[in-house]
């Protein structure tokens, strides 16, 4: 078992030039089944992938592929003839926003967009735009989100992902690797790790998915990465408190962070003396999670939180 | 982006927005120059000369050259002596401003250099008002605050006495409404004409705010003069980076002066740079993870000299540029090149290591922990460059090693 994505997922992708090209080969070296993309004006043309299979992917494929996926002009046309039900976002931030709501249009469950740099207003837009609809939203600004051995959609390396136990939350993308490396290394492996992304506006909170981890059966333990800015930690901290059943471990970055500057993350802004690491901390602290003093301590501080609950 | 106040006042009064009477000087003869326009045009002998920095606190803030001078300063001579009087306390006053370096709580004690000056016409002042438009992130939406405690910081009122700050949140699919408008207005207690005119500057600011991409707007004060004129005494505007793209007019009023030559020279090469005061200079890939590199350095007893967060996409040539800016600084005693390769890879950076070696030298002590894509590549480029780099096998390790090599 796992969240959002699976064995099943059928992905779109919306962007297919440059950086978006680059991630879909590896996406599809992986194993994750790519049926559409969308160019405005190339519909009606195929794209050309083949290489070698990424032995770290989904098991039981030969060791090579070749595959042309098909290229649709609307996002509507691509459902309609290949059954997609989820999306990914490489298109250029100006654009991005856009490309997000016609996802959302079009009813698509899941709607992952790598893009950075998205002005907060189109990102404000986009929010009141998915109001009311079933899409759901997971970035911008985030590598991706990856179930070991069934699906990756982002730009996140797979080799270092392991299935295994844990389910894996985070506004950051390189800590995200060094965590899923910590878990592979002491043989926890994770369930799904789900990058949320750094912008001060994002479509999915920790709070939305530590709850979907938290009805996941094969997610034991969760661990969470949160950093300074924002009060998404502190809710998430609040949801934990009253949702005690699954061990969480968690690391906050940006402890010495200096306030009002913005560290390289849009959200990563200590503003008026609120969005600390130390408050966060405690809030987390105090709903019972175990959290890391250093990212080098994220694998054992999971550890020892599944010890405390006798998981 | 920040500006200058000056600039978010013909921003304002572009669009509407009430704001006095003023012009921006750079030089003693400019500002003197200023001072009769200034006071035909607005029928009021006084003047104020307000330094332009990019930093608050300047009406309370004081010149290091000249400690008895604030970086606001108010010229009344032309009650009594005209204008002739004026334009020579204005010659005098300016002469002193202009280069020397304004400290204010919000500049640190190194303080600012004052280049650009704004003479703005007197203002009868009958109350101070605040008034912010700013992202609520809970929200996701912008929210316009207004209170009544005018001149005092926001902050400082939330914490005292959080129930004079009301708030509205603004649909993006709407704008603000009147009746939001007229809540905050009615609410302020204002009145008649004071009343009407800060409902028009209410309505017309949100729509700014959202026109011009602005990460914050703060009118602090606003002010309502005693014939009911509703006017921005104080504006400052700060923009969402992301969106510069679509505002070709903002960025010409970026004033590089303003900002940290290392930080500007880091964003040519597409790195996010911030300077610190420490010892420990960071190199690594990635927002977060280059905010832990900070954390754990100070854990185990050092002090970062910066963040750098090289991205996800760079070169060779920007991980060089890194380095290079980096050793510029002549506080640090010490590299650290921390990578978790993923689309970045661990060859890329060890050969953008050894390039800024050769080109630059290596005066301290670097050690690199490398992991993730190429990470076998990247240490065979390290070790065969001959360089005296120490490597680490986490970042912990890393950071440990880094402090006691720098010590």
């Amino acid at each position: 078992m796992s969240v959002l994505v699976d064995s099943n997922t059928r992905l779109l992708v919306q962007g297919i030039g440059g950086a978006g090209r680059f991630h879909t080969d590896k996406a599809i070296a992986y194993g994750t089944q790519v049926v559409a993309a969308i160019h405005p004006t190339r519909g009606g043309e195929t794209e050309h992938f083949e290489g070698v299979s990424d032995s770290s992917g989904v098991p039981g494929r030969s060791d090579s592929y070749r595959v042309d996926v098909p290229i649709f002009a609307t996002v509507r046309e691509a459902i309609a003839a290949t059954e997609a039900n989820a999306s990914v976002i490489y298109v250029p931030a100006p654009f991005a926003a856009d490309a997000i709501m016609e996802a959302a249009d079009a009813d698509l469950a899941l709607v992952v967009a790598i893009t950075e740099g998205i002005p907060i207003r189109d990102m404000i837009r986009v929010k009141r735009f998915l109001q009311g609809k079933a899409t759901r939203l997971i970035g911008p600004n985030c590598p991706g989100v990856i179930t070991p051995q069934q699906c990756k959609i982002g730009i996140m390396p797979g080799y270092i992902h392991q299935a295994g136990r844990i389910g894996v939350v985070s506004r950051s993308g390189t800590l995200t690797y060094e965590a899923v490396h910590q878990l592979t290394k002491n043989g926890l492996g994770h369930t799904t790790a789900v990058g949320i992304g750094g912008d001060p506006v994002n479509g999915t909170n920790f709070s939305d998915v530590l709850e979907l981890f938290h009805q996941d059966p094969a997610t034991e333990g969760i661990l969470m990465i949160g950093e300074i800015g924002g009060s998404a930690e502190e809710e998430a901290a609040a949801w934990i408190s009253e949702h005690p059943a699954k061990p969480v471990a968690a690391f906050i970055a940006g402890t010495t962070a200096p306030p009002g500057k913005r560290m390289g993350h849009a959200g990563a802004i200590i503003s008026g003396g609120r969005g600390t690491a130390a408050d966060k901390i405690r809030a987390l602290e105090q709903a019972g999670v175990v959290v890391a003093p250093t990212p080098t301590d994220m694998g054992t501080a999971m550890m020892s939180a599944l010890d405390r609950t006798g998981s | 982006m920040k500006i200058h106040e000056y600039q978010a006042k013909e921003l304002m009064k572009a669009r509407g927005i009430a704001v006095p009477q003023g012009r921006v000087a750079q030089t003693v003869d400019e500002a003197v120059a200023a001072v009769r326009p200034l006071v035909e045009a607005s029928g009021n002998p006084v003047v104020v000369v307000k330094s332009q920095i990019h930093a608050g606190g300047r009406g309370k803030g004081h010149f290091r050259e000249f400690p008895e001078l604030a970086g606001v300063t108010v010229v009344l001579d032309g009650l009594e002596g005209g204008l002739k009087a004026s334009e020579e306390r204005v010659r005098d006053l300016t002469k002193k401003m202009l280069g020397s370096t304004l400290v204010t709580v919000q500049t640190g004690p190194i303080g600012k250099q004052v280049n650009r000056l704004y003479l703005e016409q007197g203002i009868d002042i009958e109350r101070e008002l605040y008034l912010s438009v700013v992202l609520d992130r809970a929200q996701e939406r912008n929210t316009m605050m207004a209170s009544s405690e005018g001149g005092t910081e926001i902050e400082e009122v939330a914490e005292r006495s959080p129930e004079k700050i009301l708030r509205v949140t603004i649909d993006p699919a709407i704008g603000m409404a009147p009746f939001q408008a007229h809540a905050l207005a009615h609410g302020l207690g204002l009145r008649g004409e004071a009343y009407k005119n800060a409902k028009r500057f209410m309505l017309a600011l949100a729509a700014a705010a959202a026109e011009l991409d602005s990460e914050l707007v703060e009118i602090n004060p606003l002010v309502v003069t005693r014939d009911g004129k509703v006017l921005a005494l104080d504006g400052k505007m700060n923009f969402d980076n992301n969106a510069l793209f679509r505002h070709p007019d903002l960025l010409e009023m970026r004033d590089l002066a303003e900002e940290d030559p290392a930080e500007v020279e880091a964003s040519r090469y597409g790195l996010s740079f911030i300077k610190l005061d420490g010892n420990i200079g960071c190199l690594v890939n990635g927002a977060g993870l280059a905010m832990s590199t900070m954390d754990i350095i100070k854990h185990v007893g050092g002090e970062p000299a910066n963040f750098l967060d090289v991205g996800g996409g760079a070169t060779t040539e920007n991980v060089t540029a890194a380095f290079k800016i980096i050793t510029k600084d002549p506080n640090v005693r010490g590299i650290f090149v921390n990578i978790f390769g993923g689309i970045m890879k661990c060859d890329t950076i060890a050969n953008g290591v050894v390039e800024a070696v050769k080109q630059v030298g290596l005066k301290v002590p670097l050690v690199v922990r490398l992991e993730g894509t190429n990470v076998e590549l990247g240490k065979r480029i390290i070790e065969a460059s001959g360089l005296n780099v120490v490597s680490a096998d986490d970042m912990k390790d890393g950071a440990r090693k880094i402090v006691e090599l720098a010590a």
